[in-house]
């Protein structure tokens, strides 16, 4: 008989990189990433699938990583905020430059959700208007900046990309 | 070079929060590290029988259980944090929280009994294997129903719930009620809710035997304070305790409080095991172990001439402390005081009654009781101003404090222990100027009565407040710039979100002519400051970040000596400038890099002359005798919903003055954050306890925090009145934006009304206006 610690093999490719581990079913996707790769730069905060600080792209769609067992992710492609800008010396990408240029965070723990939020957003919605980005930011939860900078840090980068 | 205090300078931490390099305490991995979870209190008031652990015990992975007996000398109630001000007549109870519950427990949520594992699953698994026999009592959840003669007690070697008893007063307020041509009395109550950084409390601890050496990473808004208790508590000296609170993932208030059970554990734990500990809240103990506040019902009244002068105020008002004390009396104190708010009341009669109840501890949360005394003046100003038909913003007016009547003591304590004296203000042009930006005449003349005539119900609020901020008792930093020529900056805050390693580093690169990317800061670590306390009453950029301003003055003067004694000209000569020092007037001479000078200054070989210290460094404190007050005005529009009196704000406008600005940049995002807050807490937010204690809204699903579609661009004017007290003339901002919104919220909704409905509690959903509209509750309950 199987019981939740018995291990099952799990192959990722995390920013790029292949990983294969075992881990227990009943494992977050959240924590794997956290404590079996050590990429914390996902954070936990609800594990509710609340407030979207633990979001990342599976196989390029937003995925509240919380919410999803690891072993569900098996074969997937995943991207955490890590891959945005992975060398110590890499350009920050258009959203982040502007999210610093915006002052688009305080505390920063919330950040890296919104980021790969709204990465995937910017991406599939060319000519997003404000309400668009509150609209699509309105999954997560801020509680520092009030969101008015977030805003701007979004349209900004979909500006800049235009540019 | 220019100065960059003023400008909106990016900020030096950004790329670390923005690539997932920045460390927060939950990402501390040691190896060998072990986990916690804790079985917590089900029942919000009884006497613990029994704790069975040994199931737990005998689980695999589990490496111990520990309840309070295990404790021994280790288990005592937690000290006193802040000892209450002094008020002549003055009485409080000191009972504070102890590590895990002995005989009673007090609150749902309260630690019982601390499983340590090798992972976080396996511990949450063990917390079911806990037997926990408990004899329920009956809870005490209800403010006025706790001070009834035949209220159970929560603790039992008191006579009755009172945790304190405060009567401050000034002028003679039934003289003042005798004379008054219209008295005002009404009942307000301002509820109880959570903080909800989004990273929850943790904390790891490491003790390594050999070097007898105790790590601690802490959550904390006040490192220094955890390192020197803890350090006392485990019989350590405190040069063996490191405590590092890095980057933190929001405060807001609760995380200056201590000590938290699971903060004196950890480390507990740790020496005990011999192995690295991690704990680390989830959400859901977030709602109830994590300290709340707001809870307060006041009755109060005005006394006014026909005019609309303020005679006097009276206010008795009951604060709810939840199930026991160690932050003492800050909040309602903070209350009394901010009640006065902008304006001259010659006589004031105010006294609380702290109570206890069955219900998660209360401490500061951004504001710290300030919104309460806010929300009752600002509401008798609305109720006599329409009493005695006089415009909302004109009764305002004419009780404003004059600018030339600073220092303005009103002749109370305040919760720094000094008199309640503001430093400085410049209130007329404050309120004219929000008026005007908001359109607050037009409105009220044409627009309003033209909307209304669409059947559309849309109301304007503007309301004042001041804010006490930059109290002592001190802070300090050091100033160092290192051979490589980098200019580093420890001090003793710790940081949340505030740009601490950007304000800081603008003062001390104005300061030394260099760049700002050029200064490294640190904050938090116990081993690189050691003395200071915290970040709490929006104090950090006034006290530590002019502590940071005389330490690098005195680094400017050290760059300045050794370089003329090197290059052998009077200090007078010299200009710096990029990191450089060269002779005045030599505009093609280099320059020598104040690296090379910090190398001079610490030979290996040779002599350092008598008198004259290694090395280009320097440590300075700052300890203002009181506080610099800020001040403000909020204004704003809103529209309710006819079907779902959902309420829409249309346009939010702060007018406020924090002093000089450091950054712009980050003080509007104080008062924009400050503002979502504020939203929250007067509309979507309130923790819901049932008659037994229980919370029946503790999730991020049920308890609603503001979303971006729900809070507006804050249109905001930034006033720069001097506070005196300080060089930089800085006031602090942290809590400004919140404070006011309750009040300006209630009377803009009960304008939008039209007068059908007096608005008299906080918060105020859809659901509660409407019960207030049909009158299904009588007004001032708690929903």
């Amino acid at each position: 008989m199987s019981t939740v610690s018995d291990r099952v093999p799990l192959h990722l490719v995390v920013n790029g990189v292949a990983h294969s581990c075992e881990v227990e079913p009943r494992w977050l996707l959240s924590d794997v990433l956290r404590d079996t790769l050590g990429l914390t730069g996902t954070h936990v905060g609800c594990e509710h699938g609340a407030c979207g600080a633990c979001t990342v792209l599976v196989n390029g769609e937003p995925v509240r990583s919380c919410l999803m067992f690891a072993a569900q992710a098996d074969e997937a492609a995943i991207t955490t905020v890590e891959g945005l800008a992975p060398g110590a010396d890499d350009p920050l990408t258009p959203l982040q430059e502007s999210f610093r240029a915006a002052h688009g965070l305080q505390c920063g723990f919330c950040t890296p959700g919104i980021l790969m939020s709204m990465t995937a957003f910017l991406r599939d919605h060319p000519a997003p208007t404000d309400a668009d980005i509150r609209e699509a930011l309105s999954g997560h939860l801020c509680r520092c900046t009030g969101y008015t900078n977030i805003v701007r840090a979004v349209s900004d980068a979909h500006a800049a990309h235009r540019r | 070079m220019p100065p960059t205090v003023g400008k909106r300078v990016p900020r030096n931490e950004d790329r670390r929060l923005l690539t997932g390099r920045a460390l927060f305490v939950d990402d501390v991995r040691l190896p060998g590290m072990l986990h916690v979870a804790f079985v917590r209190s089900d029942h919000a008031h009884g006497r613990l029988r029994s704790v069975d652990v040994a199931a737990a015990r005998a689980r695999p992975g589990v490496v111990a259980v520990y309840t309070a007996a295990d404790l021994g000398g280790y288990w005592q109630h937690a000290p006193l944090l802040v000892p209450p001000p002094p008020v002549p007549g003055l009485v409080f109870h000191a009972c504070t929280q102890v590590p895990l519950a002995r005989d009673k427990v007090r609150y749902v949520g309260e630690p019982i009994a601390m499983v340590v594992a090798e992972s976080r699953y396996v511990a949450e698994d063990a917390l079911a294997d806990v037997r926990v026999h408990i004899d329920p009592l009956e809870a005490v959840v209800d403010l006025e129903r706790a001070l009834e003669p035949a209220a159970p007690r929560l603790h039992e070697h008191l006579d009755s719930n009172v945790a304190a008893t405060v009567h401050q007063q000034t002028g003679d307020y039934l003289a003042a009620r005798a004379a008054a041509d219209l008295v005002v009395t009404r009942r307000f109550w301002y509820d109880r809710g959570v903080s909800a950084a989004i990273e929850n409390r943790a904390v790891v601890a490491s003790w390594d035997p050999r070097a007898e050496h105790m790590t601690i990473w802490d959550t904390t808004q006040a490192p220094i304070p955890i390192r020197n208790g803890l350090a006392r508590l485990l019989g350590l000296a405190e040069s063996q305790v490191q405590v590092i609170a890095p980057f933190v993932g929001g405060g807001f208030g609760p995380k200056i409080m201590m000590f938290y059970p699971e903060e004196l554990l950890v480390p507990w734990a740790s020496r005990q095991l011999g192995r690295p500990v991690k704990w680390t809240e989830d959400r859901h103990e977030n709602f109830v172990a994590t300290t709340q506040e707001r809870g307060q019902l006041h009755d109060a009244e005005m006394a006014l001439a026909r005019d609309g002068r303020i005679l006097g105020v009276k206010d008795v008002f009951l604060h709810d402390t939840g199930a026991y004390d160690p932050y003492g009396l800050t909040i309602p104190i903070n209350s009394q005081c901010t009640l006065l708010g902008v304006y001259k009341v010659p006589a004031y009669d105010s006294a609380f009654t702290a109570v206890f109840t069955n219900k998660p501890i209360v401490t500061p949360v951004r504001g710290a009781g300030r919104q309460h005394g806010v929300f009752v003046m600002e509401r008798l100003l609305d109720i006599a101003a329409r009493e005695l038909g006089i415009d909302r913003v004109d009764i305002r007016r004419r009780n404003l404090i004059p600018p030339d009547a600073f220092p303005y003591d009103h002749g109370i304590i305040f919760q720094d222990f000094t008199s309640l004296t503001y430093d400085s203000g410049d209130y007329r042009p404050a309120l004219d100027q929000a008026a005007e930006l908001i359109g607050y005449e037009r409105f009220v003349r044409d627009e309003q009565p033209r909307l209304r005539a669409e059947g559309r119900q849309v109301g304007i609020g503007i309301v004042n407040y001041v804010e006490g901020t930059g109290i002592g008792p001190y802070e300090g930093a050091r100033v160092t710039v290192e051979p490589s020529g980098l200019v580093r900056v420890a001090t003793g805050v710790g940081t949340q979100g505030q740009g601490h390693f950007t304000a800081f580093a603008q003062i001390v690169a104005d300061a030394l002519a260099v760049d700002v990317a050029a200064v490294r800061v640190v904050t938090g670590d116990t081993r690189e400051f050691h003395w200071g306390t915290g970040t709490f009453a929006s104090r950090g950029a006034v006290v530590a970040g002019t502590a940071c301003r005389a330490a690098a003055l005195t680094v400017r003067q050290k760059i300045l000596d050794v370089a003329a004694r090197r290059l052998g000209v009077e200090p007078e000569r010299l200009e710096l400038a990029h990191g450089r020092v060269r002779v005045r007037d030599h505009a093609d001479d280099p320059g020598v890099p104040y690296g090379e000078l910090a190398a001079h200054a610490n030979p290996l070989r040779g002599a350092v002359t008598s008198g004259v210290e290694p090395g280009l460094e320097a440590t300075a404190y700052f300890g203002p005798d009181r506080g610099s007050t800020a001040n403000g005005v909020h204004a704003m529009i809103v529209e309710i919903d006819r079907d779902t009196l959902l309420a829409r704000i249309t346009r939010y406008v702060v007018v406020h003055d924090c002093g000089h600005l450091i950054n712009p940049a980050i003080v509007e995002g104080q008062i924009q954050g400050g503002v979502a807050h504020g939203i929250g807490n007067a509309f979507y937010e309130q923790l819901v306890f049932d008659e037994q204690g229980q919370l029946k809204n503790g999730s991020l699903m049920d308890y609603l925090l503001p979303v971006a579609t729900d809070v507006p661009d804050v249109e905001m004017v930034h006033r720069q009145t001097p506070a005196p007290g300080n060089p930089g003339g800085l006031k602090g901002v942290g809590e400004a934006g919140c404070i006011a919104t309750g009040a300006a919220f209630a009377q803009a909704v009960e304008d939008a009304l039209g007068g059908r409905l007096e608005i008299r509690e906080i918060p105020l959903s859809p659901n509660r206006l409407f019960e207030l509209l049909h009158d299904t509750a009588s007004p001032g309950d708690p929903a």
